[in-house]
């Protein structure tokens, strides 16, 4: 018995690439149950304001509908990415993933400013229900983006030092998977927490 | 640099100091005798790092076996307390602590001693029952075992340090916030559950992804055996209603930590959500738990009735019905909780339905045992025990499915004596059940029969003792959870539960005699073949234990009960000796690592340690990070060393069967 490092495209192993892939849609559909039990909360809690501020007073639509922007223009450029793997071009796709990583980093960024804001002005998630709720939503969905971009980092180094070998190019489409869910978990947040309550 | 950990944890009264000085000295006794055989270095590589299901499984289910044990004592020391606090007496337990125990008892129950046990026997059938030489992804099985070591290790250590919850296994707003319980207790139940749950959901994404993915060629859906069909249906439970709980779990600790209103009585806090909230999860937990032993009755009752199960379409069916259903009855634990009438009879309605499904169960395995040819071993009287005793328990909950009825038992013992009755008879029969049929397979040994019936008997009469009762008191209006009492009329009651009570512990007793025993008559007791009950499954296909990777030849699949059939129809082919060599992952550490730390976290988080819980979250983090960068990491079998292992196992068979 060796050990060694196998990374060859044998069948056993683009059979196990599409296990992951399984895996990890399986994941996303555990973690989509967690977002469903805020969601459901937010709904439950949402107009418990215990005397403190609502949606109306708080939230900024501009403001929103630019940190959305970032989120979703990031997508679309992963998508370019991906694209680029089918064509083996890793420089194009280390591209699109910096730019990704900035767009991001510009959404968890304005987020944060969002909730320094608020909690500067005295809202902050002790108040009420509906801050509790407001805060642990969207604080949730902001913690899994920066988890994303730390993922994003990580697999910027190894198409860098690796190339696109078999095991990137997985974890490449895992973590556009990831992206893609957090992208349409965003777009729920936006309807139901800020839409729904500001109109 | 210890948060809010100071002396006064350490200190409790004697009893409780004395089940510290016990569980501390068997730790040293394990220590030295690991150190003096010099073993270390073997449980590291063989064991500790080990990503083998195999060795996973028989891990976790000695796991729960231990636990067991524990569990039992919180039951055992709370019916002793039961037993004599009448009137004056106050008996040994101040309520607080009963409160402890009770609480303590369940969530260990469930979750650490029957979720281990099952989650163990599927680690060590399913891939041999599928055909496939391991999990779908091997390390991450070992994360989840050493998750639920975390869990396990938090609850062991509040036996010591701090107190445990005093809400319930179920938690009760707002009993469980901080205003009202600022000390360590919830936060053991919390951290503990949360981070072994996680475990729980890993375990779940596995085996979908297993049971999907591997199975051997010609292995339809509709070809698995009923207990792969069970766990299939189990992992989808636990992967939908796993993340409830941790949803559930991460308010509280955003309510307890960071002082937000979820479940407070306050600031638009609402209490409801929680009880909500942990029965969408909570119920299909039950399901979660009973489904596996439902397959285990499967595979037991078809194969000593030397049968094919009768209605295996119909098995498949009512099981994948019972898992559907189980999502859509979880309002029936409160039904007095002020809920509209008609969504009372919504729920009330689905829970019977879920009768039916389960009613065509146990109308199969009846039918199955119907002109077979039976042999009455220990599993079968574990199954049989299973029919007559969980048919009462059902019949109970249909009763208490009818809301107006609930209101009168509602909070009652008799709803214990329900719970325990679908528990014990339901899963944990099955699991023993499960632990005699499967035992020669994991390690090439028989149990001792003689023992075996002897543990079934002081199971089954204990039980009926101790919890027959319990439906009586709950006519009579005893509530649950108390620990002293004015009533003379419920002792007597209470002595006969406290009599079964003990015959369960001689059930226990014998069946670590029957363990002791068989390990002792090992020889005698030896299965060379690797099928010692003639069965029918592929588990039984492979020697026992079975070589590392499982199958030489991943064997073809034509039909229901694959192996019975090539036992029947097949003859052997000169391909069935094409031996090539077999790429195995390899061991690795993560698991046990990543548990370590998030034990250590677990513990800097329920102490207010900060550094702490940053360091060892960073090192979690780290240690995931690391996996990606070790990618296919696997060793190579050669087919020289495949050729000799086989052609030793068949020299064996030859032997046995000459």
């Amino acid at each position: 018995m060796k050990h060694e490092a196998v990374s060859t495209h044998s069948p056993e192993h683009l059979k196990k690439v599409e296990i992951n892939a399984l895996g990890f849609w399986i994941y996303l559909m555990s973690d989509l149950v967690i977002f469903s039990i805020l969601f459901t909360t937010f709904v439950v809690l949402g107009h418990n304001y215990a005397g403190s501020a609502g949606p109306g007073e708080l939230f900024s639509l501009p403001y929103l509908f630019v940190e959305t922007l970032l989120l979703l223009i990031s997508s679309v450029v992963y998508g370019t990415g991906m694209v680029a793997l089918q064509d083996n071009k890793s420089k194009t796709v280390l591209k699109a993933l910096g730019i990704t990583f900035l767009l991001g980093a510009g959404f968890v960024l304005m987020e944060i400013y969002e909730f320094y804001d608020l909690i500067a002005a005295g809202h902050t998630p002790r108040q009420s229900g509906f801050l509790s709720a407001f805060f642990t939503i969207v604080g949730t969905h902001g913690a899994h983006v920066s988890f994303g971009l730390l993922w994003m980092l990580i697999m910027m180094y190894q198409v860098k030092t690796r190339g696109l070998t078999l095991g990137v190019c997985s974890r490449l489409m895992q973590l556009s998977l990831f992206w893609h869910f957090l992208d349409i978990v965003w777009v729920g947040v936006f309807t139901v927490v800020y839409l729904a309550g500001v109109v | 640099m210890f948060g809010r950990l100071t002396a006064e944890a350490f200190y409790h009264d004697a009893l409780q100091m004395s089940a510290v000085y016990g569980t501390l000295f068997g730790g040293v006794v394990l220590f030295c005798m690991i150190t003096y055989f010099k073993k270390w270095a073997w449980l590291w590589k063989e064991w500790l790092t080990s990503v083998d299901h195999k060795k996973i499984g028989i891990m976790y289910t000695i796991m729960g076996l231990v636990m067991l044990l524990r569990g039992f004592a919180d039951g055992m020391f709370m019916r002793t307390q039961q037993a004599i606090a009448l009137g004056q007496n106050h008996g040994f337990l101040t309520p607080d602590h009963f409160a402890q125990f009770f609480s303590a008892h369940g969530t260990m129950m469930l979750l650490f001693v029957l979720m281990p046990i099952f989650v163990g026997m599927m680690n060590i059938i399913i891939p041999l029952q599928i055909g496939a030489r391991d999990v779908a992804f091997p390390l991450l099985n070992s994360i989840s075992l050493w998750l639920t070591f975390t869990a396990v290790s938090l609850i062991m250590i509040s036996l010591g340090i701090g107190d445990f919850s005093i809400s319930g296994w179920t938690g009760l707003a707002p009993l469980f916030e901080k205003t009202y319980t600022p000390d360590s207790g919830v936060d053991y139940w919390m951290w503990a559950i949360q981070l072994g749950g996680i475990g729980t959901t890993l375990t779940g994404i596995n085996f979908i992804a297993t049971i999907l993915k591997m199975r051997a060629p010609g292995m339809t859906l509709m070809r698995m055996p009923l207990f792969t069909w069970t766990a299939l249906t189990t992992s989808v439970l636990i992967v939908l209603a796993f993340p409830v709980l941790t949803g559930g779990l991460f308010l509280l600790t955003m309510d307890r930590y960071l002082g937000m209103h979820f479940f407070t009585n306050d600031l638009g806090g609402n209490m409801m959500l929680w009880t909500n909230v942990f029965w969408m999860w909570g119920h299909p937990e039950v399901y979660i738990l009973v489904l596996p032993a439902f397959g285990i009755y499967s595979e037991v009752v078809a194969t000593f009735s030397r049968k094919g199960l009768f209605g295996y379409t119909s098995l498949v069916y009512a099981t994948a019905v019972i898992m559907f259903l189980s999502f859509i009855v979880w309002l029936h634990h409160f039904f007095t909780m002020g809920n509209a009438p008609s969504v009372n009879i919504f729920f009330g309605i689905t829970t019977m339905m879920i009768a039916i499904p389960t009613g065509v169960k146990v109308f199969d395995w009846l039918m199955t045992m119907y002109k077979g040819r039976i042999t009455l071993s220990v599993p079968m009287y574990w199954t049989i025990g299973f029919f007559i005793l969980f048919v009462l328990g059902g019949m109970t909950g249909v009763l208490m499915a009818v809301p107006p009825a609930d209101f009168v038992v509602h909070n009652s013992l008799f709803l214990v004596a329900h719970f325990h009755n679908v528990l014990i008879p339901g899963a944990i029969f099955g699991y023993f059940a499960g632990i005699n049929y499967w035992f020669p397979k994991a390690f090439g040994f028989k149990l001792d029969e003689k023992w075996g019936r002897r543990s079934f008997w002081g199971w089954t009469v204990g039980f009926v003792l101790a919890f027959g009762p319990l439906y009586v008191f709950g006519f009579m209006g005893m509530p649950r959870r108390i620990s002293h009492y004015t009533n003379p009329h419920w002792q007597p009651w209470l002595i006969l539960a406290w009599i079964g009570m003990a015959l369960i512990g001689l059930g226990i007793f014998s069946m670590i005699i029957q363990f002791v025993v068989s390990i002792i008559n090992r020889e005698k007791l030896r299965d060379e073949t690797g099928d010692p009950w003639d069965g029918r499954t592929l588990e039984w296909m492979t020697s026992s234990p079975p070589a590392e990777y499982n199958f030489a030849v991943i064997p073809e699949v034509t039909g229901l009960d694959a192996f019975w059939e090539m036992k029947k129809n097949r003859t052997v082919s000169p391909e069935d000796f094409k031996y090539s060599s077999i790429a195995m992952p390899a061991n690795r550490p993560h698991g046990f690592v990543i548990g370590m730390l998030a034990t250590t976290f677990g513990f800097a988080m329920i102490w207010y340690m900060w550094w702490l819980a940053v360091v060892s979250l960073i090192g979690i983090i780290v240690a995931v990070i690391s996996i990606s960068f070790s990618e296919h990491i696997e060793f190579i079998i050669p087919a020289e060393e495949v050729q000799e292992t086989e052609e030793k196992y068949f020299e064996k068979l030859i032997k046995a069967s000459v």
